[in-house]
């Protein structure tokens, strides 16, 4: 690998960490849309800040687009408290109002500064090692790792703080209130740190594919496991993982890397979703047919325990009657019995079935439960 | 505690309380005393504003008009003696976390901003869950958990709290009989230890064998007072019969109204005539 392959890798990564901290707890709070409504909003905060200061890394327009963030994030919620408005519209009228004011400076002004549309739009961070920090006349690395990293660190630190205020804000909003907490407050400062990060992820993917790093692996996360801080670590690793792998995707295919990250990010997602050990659908189905064979030797039991001291019921015990009596087709007869079998619920002479004293107090347990 | 108000200071009082929802009075010019020790249920229709007066009490929603004094000062400056249990469905039980962190929630307001739960709080929602017999279960995801489980958590999560005004939004809905007499026996403990408990009740009939107070709200106070002197037909006609006495109204109108209707028709009619004729 060559220093700015390793260097995009390490910038993706870390933008990719940055947004899965916030994203975990977005997913939680059912805010996963808003996300997607700061990224675009915030196109027009970093338009102006960038006319103000004619440089993409200034801190100022760093705090104009998360300004941006946060306006976006209130402005929904008022439209929403009119009470006129559901909350999914109101996102949908806010943030492309914002994105399209955006979009007119660009065009319109796109002639006189480097800003263009692509980038805008789906990032590029295939230049990001061409714009270095250069102290005392030493490089000392890309731009892009530093605002990565800074932007990590306080997402980290501040989720670190206030794990407890915002676990507690996100289970039970109301508790949280009764408590003295405010939950306006942990809101808030979540849309804040929320902004901050598009801000970063700006650069990388662009406005439109941030809300994959940020949703992604935190609801593939959500999937694999029951516990919050083992979610937020989850949420991270998978964001890295999909980073990495989307920046290999990208190599081989010789496409956009905002494009294949987005990709990979959905293809863990949708791993997850198909083989969580326990939510996947796999082991869902898995457990429904683990319940249906189940049953069955259930109902075996039951047959046998009602027949077994009728006079005249020979025939009922005969596994040959089991696909007339019980209207199980031939196969699925001879499973359950070899299943019940080898479980030692029942046992078998000469065709024969009867009920062992374990398959007897299964039957009993079932007709009472 | 409560020993020092010597039941003087009521636990609750609020006075000419009004809340509204967007012009909507859920509450009209509500009064309240709840002396303290008591066991006090709270019934009424559905949107009688129940679970708005605890919202109320609790400082969640700013009222439009009144205010509530918890042993007489701001509820603001004693939220830490009072608990709240919300209702059960208010949370998403499929949140990634176990059934003793639930209950630690209850321990976060003292501990305040940052500061998180150690080793004596652990302690201490481990003897809550104790209390609602729920111990074992303590690492159990809350997911897994049954209905009563559930309110057996949220309850040990305000015992946690050690308050001394305990608020609770229908602690018996969807519960099964098991944890209804638990719930009861909780109930009748609190008030052994001179606590103040306000809950919101539906089963009218079991009122005077779980409360020894209670209030009967429909958007105003209908009343309230000890059970035996104020749960009785007429307050309960007033509270839930709005629509009966309406409909009766209704008919009594009706059957006084051909005297009344008669001049009416002819009039009407008359104007029928009239704009028939222009």
């Amino acid at each position: 690998m060559t220093a700015p392959q390793i260097e995009i890798q390490l910038i993706a990564a870390i933008v990719a960490a940055a947004c899965a901290l916030p994203g975990a707890f977005l997913v939680l709070r059912r805010m996963a849309l808003i996300s997607d409504a700061i990224s675009h909003a915030m196109l027009l905060g970093i338009v102006v800040g960038f006319f103000l200061t004619e440089d993409l890394n200034s801190p100022l327009l760093i705090l104009g687009a998360t300004l941006t963030g946060l306006l976006t994030a209130l402005l929904v919620e008022l439209l929403h408290r009119t009470g006129l408005v559901r909350e999914d519209a109101a996102i949908g009228l806010v943030f492309p109002a914002l994105f399209s004011i955006g979009v007119i400076l660009i065009s319109r002004y796109a002639g006189s500064v480097h800003l263009d549309t692509d980038v805008v739009l789906l990032g590029e961070l295939a230049f990001a090692p061409f714009d270095r920090v250069v102290v005392a006349g030493w490089d000392i690395g890309p731009k892009g790792l530093y605002a990565g990293g800074v932007i990590l660190l306080i997402n980290a630190a501040l989720i670190a703080l206030f794990y407890k205020e915002l676990k507690l804000a996100t289970f039970d909003p109301g508790l949280a209130a009764a408590l003295g907490f405010s939950p306006a407050a942990i809101h808030y400062g979540l849309m804040g740190v929320t902004s901050l990060t598009a801000v970063g992820a700006f650069d990388s993917v662009g406005a439109i594919l941030t809300v994959a790093l940020f949703i992604a692996p935190a609801a593939a996360a959500y999937l694999l496991t029951d516990d919050l801080a083992r979610m937020l670590f989850l949420s991270v690793g998978l964001g890295v993982a999909a980073a990495l792998s989307g920046y290999w995707l990208a190599f081989l295919l010789d496409a956009s890397i905002a494009g294949s990250m987005a990709t990979m990010a959905g293809v863990i997602f949708g791993l997850a979703w198909c083989f969580a050990p326990e939510r996947g659908l796999v082991a869902a189905a898995r457990r429904r047919a683990r319940q249906r064979w189940e049953f069955a030797q259930r109902m075996l039991a039951i047959h046998l325990l009602n027949h077994e001291r009728q006079p005249g019921a020979e025939p009922e015990l005969q596994v040959e009657h089991l696909w007339q009596e019980l209207r199980w087709d031939r196969e699925f007869a001879t499973r359950v019995v070899s299943l019940a079998e080898g479980r030692g619920l029942i046992t078998r002479q000469n065709g024969r079935l009867e009920l062992t004293d374990r398959g007897r107090l299964l039957a009993e347990e079932s007709l009472l439960a | 505690m409560t020993d020092r108000h010597n039941g003087k200071v009521p636990a609750v009082e609020v006075q000419d309380l009004t809340v509204a929802y967007r012009e909507q009075p859920a509450l009209w010019d509500v009064d309240l005393t709840v002396p303290s020790g008591v066991l006090l249920a709270i019934v009424g229709p559905n949107g009688a504003g129940k679970t708005t007066l605890l919202k109320a009490i609790l400082g969640l929603l700013r009222p439009v008009a009144g205010q509530v004094l918890v042993f007489g000062q701001p509820v603001e400056q004693q939220r830490r003696r009072i608990s709240y249990v919300p209702q059960r469905g208010s949370v998403d039980w499929d949140f990634p976390t176990s059934v003793l962190d639930v209950v630690m929630m209850g321990t976060y307001g003292e501990l305040g901003w940052i500061r998180r739960p150690g080793r004596r709080e652990r302690e201490r929602a481990l003897a809550a869950l104790d209390q609602v017999g729920m111990r074992e279960l303590s690492d159990r995801q809350i997911s897994q958990l049954s209905g009563g489980q559930q309110q057996r958590v949220f309850l040990a999560r305000a015992l946690v709290q050690d308050a001394d005004i305990y608020l609770m939004d229908e602690p018996f809905q969807g519960v099964d009989a098991l944890t209804e007499r638990a719930i009861v026996t909780l109930l009748q403990q609190l008030r052994a230890q001179g606590k103040t408990v306000m809950a919101v009740h539906h089963d009218l009939q079991t009122v005077p064998e779980y409360f020894d107070w209670v209030m009967l709200l429909n958007v105003r106070r209908i009343a309230c007072g000890p059970v035996t002197e104020v749960f009785n037909e007429q307050n309960l006609r007033l509270t839930y019969g709005g629509r009966f006495a309406m409909a009766a109204f209704a008919r009594e109108v009706e059957e006084a109204a051909p005297a009344i209707v008669t001049p009416d028709r002819s009039r009407s009619g008359g104007d029928d005539h009239g704009t028939g004729a222009a």
